[in-house]
């Protein structure tokens, strides 16, 4: 399976680490060079300095071929946008996203985009740590 | 009518003087504090501090009943989330949403955003106006993208310079809308209206014959 990847922070780079492991291809893209020395040592896969936003950038990471589409930036509206055109001018067959605000997760889930919301994920296992 | 502003910028805040001065209901969301301050100084108490694309900010100013949705922020993403939430969640009529990237527009277009105006696609065409060598000027893009505005200049040396109107065709599916002479200023062009070099020539067409078209008014 064919991965794309925007966003090499924390979450971005440890992802991409899995997946290659996994076996899959994988490119992940960073508009900072820097953030893609996040990647791990034994990363196989394709880094490419570019935004998920624009064209060129992911013509550049051949994203036609893509299976999946994830987007793990910081920004909650960057990660919708780049998953919908994804999704809607590429035909990624499946595109996920990283969603802070839960009240907006149900809108996109509702518009066809997967996502997680990290807002609610940690929520709720500092609730369980807090009442165990 | 109650119009939603996002974003305070030189954008939003000279909207929402107009629309203010016409009589309509407005209120801007900014998320920036001073900017915020500056703006209920200068326009009154119709400022809401506040991020456009969070669904909580948005139930308080009312969007529900908003009439129109206008996202004129500077970032791309954020006037396509504000839209969305806008019209998803609040099923606000009409939205419109400010781009920068020209490229964008389809995906606006595809998800359903009413209008979008490129302010990047606006300023080059003027400049392209200006340049002395540019031979056919794209002014306006219709909805849909099949039919545009595009202007030309005749040069001197043009088949067509002392000709009616009426004396020559354009492709089909095109037609003369304005001819604006150097010094008989804009007329709406009839049959009879004859072509003078340096007259700029407005006309509507479908892109492919762009190429026909500068043909036409440019060749010798």
């Amino acid at each position: 399976m064919k991965v794309v990847i925007m966003g090499c922070g924390r979450v971005g780079a440890e992802l991409a680490g899995m997946l290659d492991a996994g076996g899959h291809r994988v490119v992940i893209m960073d508009t900072d060079a820097y953030s893609l020395r996040k990647l791990p040592a034994s990363f196989r896969g394709s880094p490419i300095v570019g935004s998920g936003l624009e064209e060129e950038d992911l013509k550049k990471a051949e994203i036609e071929d893509a299976d999946v589409f994830v987007s793990a930036t910081r920004g909650d509206n960057r990660n919708a946008m780049a998953c919908q055109i994804a999704k809607h001018i590429y035909h990624v067959p499946k595109v996920v996203a990283r969603i802070y605000d839960p009240m907006r997760e149900e809108m996109y889930h509702s518009l066809g985009i997967e996502s997680v919301s990290l807002t609610k994920v940690v929520a709720k296992l500092l609730k369980e740590k807090a009442e165990g | 009518m109650y119009i939603v502003v996002v974003g305070g910028g030189q954008v939003g805040y000279r909207l929402a003087k107009i629309l203010l001065s016409d009589g309509h209901e407005v209120l801007i969301l900014e998320e920036n504090p001073d900017r915020c301050e500056k703006l209920i100084e200068e326009l009154g108490s119709v400022v809401y501090r506040g991020d456009g694309c969070e669904v909580v900010t948005l139930e308080s100013v009312g969007t529900g009943r908003a009439d129109l949705f206008v996202a004129v922020a500077d970032r791309d993403e954020v006037n396509l989330a504000a839209c969305q939430v806008a019209k998803h969640r609040f099923n606000v009529p009409r939205t419109v949403a400010r781009i920068t990237d020209p490229a964008n527009e389809a995906i606006f277009e595809i998800l359903g955003v009413d209008v979008t105006v490129c302010s990047t696609q606006i300023i080059l065409s003027h400049i392209e106006q200006e340049l002395p060598s540019h031979p056919i000027i794209p002014l306006l893009k219709l909805k849909g993208g099949t039919l545009e505005v595009v202007e030309v200049k005749i040069p001197p040396g043009s088949r067509v310079v002392g000709k009616k109107l009426g004396d020559f065709s354009l492709p089909e599916g095109s037609a003369v809308l304005l001819v604006i002479g150097k010094n008989k200023g804009p007329q709406i062009p009839t049959k009879e209206t004859v072509i003078e070099a340096e007259d700029e020539v407005v006309a509507i067409t479908n892109p492919e014959n762009e190429e026909p078209i500068r043909a036409i008014l440019m060749g010798r």
